[in-house]
């Protein structure tokens, strides 16, 4: 099936199996392989991408249903060689260890601040419970969330 | 240490940038030229024969390239690899051989039985459901219990009964301790199976160069050159033709230290399809067959006097291995045994252990290792002695403690701790837990009704893995250091870290041991063809065994540097010292030359005093005299909701003391890391097979990961006693947290249900056994 969709900013239009996953092709199709699969059932939020200003786990969301969408991931969250204070939060925090869970992580971050933009310790933990971290306890996660908050609402 | 610029200094990762912005490369980002996509056909019985496989079907699919099974690759792939089988150490020891895909019968739940490769994942997977397995259905065995009852179904029929091995050690006189004991203290404790479930699961890609006769793999590993051994021998080829590369690795927790299947079978096909594979695995086939930790249950018996001090200690125990050996199964329950006396002086100790077949996946070494189970057991024991002996379980470890002036200390298991002060760790950890205002706080809400409790772990791990006389398979590490001619320093280091931050930490102590800009610096590891053998990333080993080896080779490197400075200020060496990152002569800081300047030379080769070679690069292989015993006291805060059953952690306290510290926001995300695992294992997860064989625990839905909201703000702070064992008198850090969070917590749970005559209860402390046991007394 032919979709069209915008991914960080670039119009491209594709031919896909109809039953091609988001996750497969955004990392075989259109090559960016920033975005992770941990669990194929949408439960460690690995995978997840900004979708029309929804973060989504995009290892349950079929290519063809993300026709005409526009697509955030991980690559497009830097601008012109700029972090985005989240991915500074993390790295000034020690937010990710193995740095597996990171992309999922810092999309589901980006979308919690967009919906609260000062969010307190327990809004952020909740906020993220929707995505597994084994390496770091949550803890410098969190931080970096804080971090990335402060900044942006200054 | 010496005074120092990086060193201790809380510097930012240098690994970050490429994992915040999606730019760096785990295997399945690795893409090749025709590269064909394998699915693994598993096992869906705990225990069949295999009457026949029928093919056909799948290999006429459409972008099928080649469907193998066992038959088709017994001859060719030798079997998978146990390190730790000799029968001196296990007496009777049975090693079945293990191949990489089954012939005749299946053993576990997700044994590969066969393997397609085609031109595209998804047909991969179509494919396996076209093959058709006749299987002859039999009883299976799901605890180490059944596998030793009369007349169970024998799992390797080799032999006439699952026992896999024994094992035992014993010290000082157990008998003479239990005979002068005023009580004898008895508790039966279970550490249950648990899935290690790093994020990234495993992964494979492998490519073969013909014109070379050259084997290429990528392999989500801890150990890229024991990898290259294990598959140059399972696939026969000269290991020099075998380069193994660790890419990124996205996390391990020691499943990744060993030899799988599937590492030597795509190997195997990568050669004979004459096209380069990958494999990644899925979720549910990390749960069913990558390692999985624990399964221990034994009886424990203290003997203990009226005051509270321990005699000796017996621990009978059976481990549920598994259906095979993997790389270090049979070695991971002699890790219990070895620090069974924790932090205390008894010296009178012994353990039996009895090891079974089971139809399930192997154990091996998750986080900790075995040491988790001696430190969980013994510090349950402690709280239950107090509670027996109606004493205070702090005060029962106190009387216990190993003084600090005792170190370096032999235990009862003939282990030297290298230093160690745990009452300086315990004071800290109380003064910071305001402890006496939690006992009264605990006091007045269970007048209310309410159920807080204060749990302790005063912990001792055996880390720094390790002599090589004391390992399986070695336990130096190995570096180069080299400076190129315009003064850039290169590490190559035989640890292969994935996610502990060496590539910080190593750069560290380059920069202000060389006298050079950290951003000079690179570290690489994981790559067999670039860096010297070896043995890598476990055991809390990295820093103390090869962050040594890199100091070791850094210093030679720094000698000659110095001579070579020495020539061209026509000075002495002795009088050479570095000042503002420039050699030179002491008190004459303005005619100092770079380290880029002197590795000019050093590369030119024509001012070179006489006698030295041209060049400037060092190696060191590095064999640590002694592991090293970090420490410390974790106490948890908890409180126990009477109506529901949860636990809810309200303040976790923990004082680690990992020797030295070369960068504390590394370390604290260690501890981080490592308390969440070992709250995982007290609060929410088992692997549980059914009576059948079936996991029944086999996705993120059944098996619970802690979450964010599970935990407070963990509270840390540190002691520090360097350890002699190595220069930087570093111990290691990795599985700290771990192995001392998950009695803290089971200590807590139980003191909040003291109210209900609560004495032990086996983990993992989920709500509805907790609230059945407030409902039954």
């Amino acid at each position: 099936m032919k979709i069209e969709v915008t991914v960080n900013g670039e119009h491209q239009s594709y031919d896909v199996e109809p039953r091609m996953l988001l996750v497969h092709f955004l990392r075989e199709v259109v090559g960016l392989t920033g975005t992770h699969v941990g669990c194929e059932t949408s439960l460690c939020g690995a995978c997840s991408v900004m979708l029309n200003g929804d973060a989504v786990k995009s290892c349950t969301v079929l290519a063809v249903q993300a026709d005409g969408a526009e697509i955030t991931t991980i690559e497009g969250l830097a601008q012109n060689g700029e972090l985005h204070p989240i991915q500074e939060g993390f790295w000034e925090c020690h937010g990710l260890q193995c740095g597996f869970c990171t992309p999922g992580m810092i999309i589901a971050a980006h979308q919690l601040l967009e919906r609260n933009p000062k969010p307190n310790e327990a809004d952020i933990r909740r906020g993220i419970e929707g995505n597994l971290c084994r390496c770091t306890g949550y803890q410098h996660i969190v931080d970096a969330v804080q971090y990335a908050s402060k900044k942006m609402t200054r | 240490m010496p005074v120092s610029k990086s060193v201790g200094a809380r510097i930012k990762r240098r690994e970050d940038p490429r994992l915040i912005q999606g730019l760096a490369h785990y295997v399945d980002d690795i893409k090749l030229p025709n590269l064909l996509h394998v699915a693994i056909l598993r096992s869906p019985y705990a225990h069949a024969r295999i009457n026949g496989i029928n093919t056909d079907a799948a290999q006429n699919l459409s972008g099928v390239k080649s469907v193998v099974t066992g038959d088709d690759v017994k001859d060719v792939i030798g079997g998978i690899p146990c390190a730790a089988t000799d029968p001196e150490g296990f007496p009777g020891i049975k090693v079945p051989h293990h191949p990489v895909l089954a012939t005749g019968k299946v053993r576990f739940v997700g044994e590969p039985v066969a393997a397609v490769a085609a031109t595209d994942a998804y047909i991969a997977q179509d494919a396996l459901d076209l093959i058709e397995v006749d299987y002859e259905p039999l009883d299976a065995i799901n605890s180490a219990e059944a596998a030793f009852a009369d007349g169970a179904p024998i799992i390797h029929e080799d032999w006439d009964d699952n026992m896999a091995f024994t094992w035992s050690i014993a010290g000082g006189d157990v008998d003479a301790a239990f005979a002068e004991a005023d009580h004898v203290v008895s508790q039966r404790i279970d550490h249950q199976r648990l899935v290690p479930n790093p994020m990234e699961t495993r992964g494979v890609v492998a490519q073969y160069l013909p014109g070379k006769d050259q084997l290429n793999l990528w392999s989500s590993t801890q150990i890229p050159h024991l990898l290259r051994t294990q598959i140059s021998v399972m696939l026969s080829m000269a290991e020099n033709h075998v380069r193994v590369i660790a890419p990124e690795v996205g996390g391990g927790f020691g499943c990744k230290l060993n030899v799988y299947a599937e590492e030597a079978l795509l190997g195997h096909m990568a050669k004979y399809l004459g096209q380069p594979v990958k494999w990644i695995e899925g979720r549910r086939e990390n749960f069913l067959h990558t390692i999985h930790g624990r399964d221990q249950t034994g009886d424990v018996e203290l003997a203990v006097k009226d005051d509270g001090t321990i005699l000796g200690l017996r621990y009978t125990v059976s481990a549920d291995v598994g259906a095979y050996y993997q790389l270090l199964t049979p070695a991971i329950p002699t890790l219990t045994g070895l620090m069974l006396c924790g932090s205390y002086t008894f010296k009178n100790v012994q353990m039996n252990l009895k090891a079974a077949f089971t139809n399930k996946m192997a154990t091996d070494a998750y986080r900790g290792a075995g040491r988790p189970e001696a430190t969980y057991l013994i510090e349950r024991m402690i709280d239950v002695v107090a509670h027996d002996l109606d004493l205070d379980p702090l005060e029962v470890r106190r009387k216990n403690f190993i003084g600090k002036d005792a170190f370096p200390y032999e235990t009862g298991t003939a282990v030297a701790y290298d230093s160690g002060d745990y009452t300086a760790a315990l004071d800290k950890a109380l003064k910071i837990a305001d402890y006496d205002a939690l006992r009264e706080q605990q006091a007045e809400l269970r007048e209310e009704g309410r159920y807080l409790g204060i749990g302790f772990s005063t912990y001792v791990e055996i880390c720094g893995m390790g002599p090589s006389a004391a390992m399986p398979a070695g336990g130096w590490e190995s570096s180069t250091v080299r400076v190129d001619p315009t003064g850039k320093v290169t590490v190559l280091t035989g640890v292969s870290p994935h996610g502990q931050g060496q590539e910080t930490t190593f750069a560290q102590l380059i920069a202000d041991g060389l006298g050079v800009d950290i951003d000079d610096i690179r570290i690489i590891h994981g790559d067999t063809d670039t860096v010297q053998y070896g043995i890598g990333t476990f055991g809390s080993r990295a820093t103390a065994v090869g962050g040594t080896a890199m100091v070791h080779a850094m210093g030679k490197v720094k000698d000659k540097v110095i001579n070579i400075a020495a020539h061209l200020l026509e000075s002495n060496p002795q009088d050479i010292v570095i000042e503002d990152d420039k050699y030179c002569v002491r008190g004459a800081p303005e005619s100092g030359l770079t380290l880029g300047e002197i590795a000019m030379v050093a590369h030119v080769g024509v001012e070179l005093p006489e006698g030295t070679e041209p060049g400037l690069a060092e190696s060191h292989f590095f064999e640590p005299p002694n592991f090293t015993y970090p420490f410390g006291t974790h106490i948890a805060v908890v409180e126990v909701d009477a109506d529901t059953g949860e636990v809810e952690i309200q303040r976790y306290i923990a004082v680690d003391d990992c020797g030295n510290i070369i960068n504390p926001l590394i370390v604290e995300g260690q501890v981080h890391g490592g308390i969440a695992q070992g709250v995982g294992q007290a609060l929410y997860e088992e692997a549980i097979y059914d009576e059948s064989g079936q996991m029944i625990t086999g996705s993120f839905m059944d098996y619970a990961l802690p979450k964010a909201h599970n935990f407070p703000r963990f509270e840390l702070a540190n002691t520090v006693t360097p350890s002699p064992v190595n220069p930087m008198g570093v111990k290691g850090v990795g599985e700290a947290g771990t192995i001392g969070s998950t009695p803290a917590i089971a200590n807590a749970v139980i003191d909040a249900l003291k109210p209900f005559g609560v004495r032990h209860i086996d983990l993992p402390l989920r709500p509805e056994k907790l609230w059945k046991l407030m409902q039954e007394t």
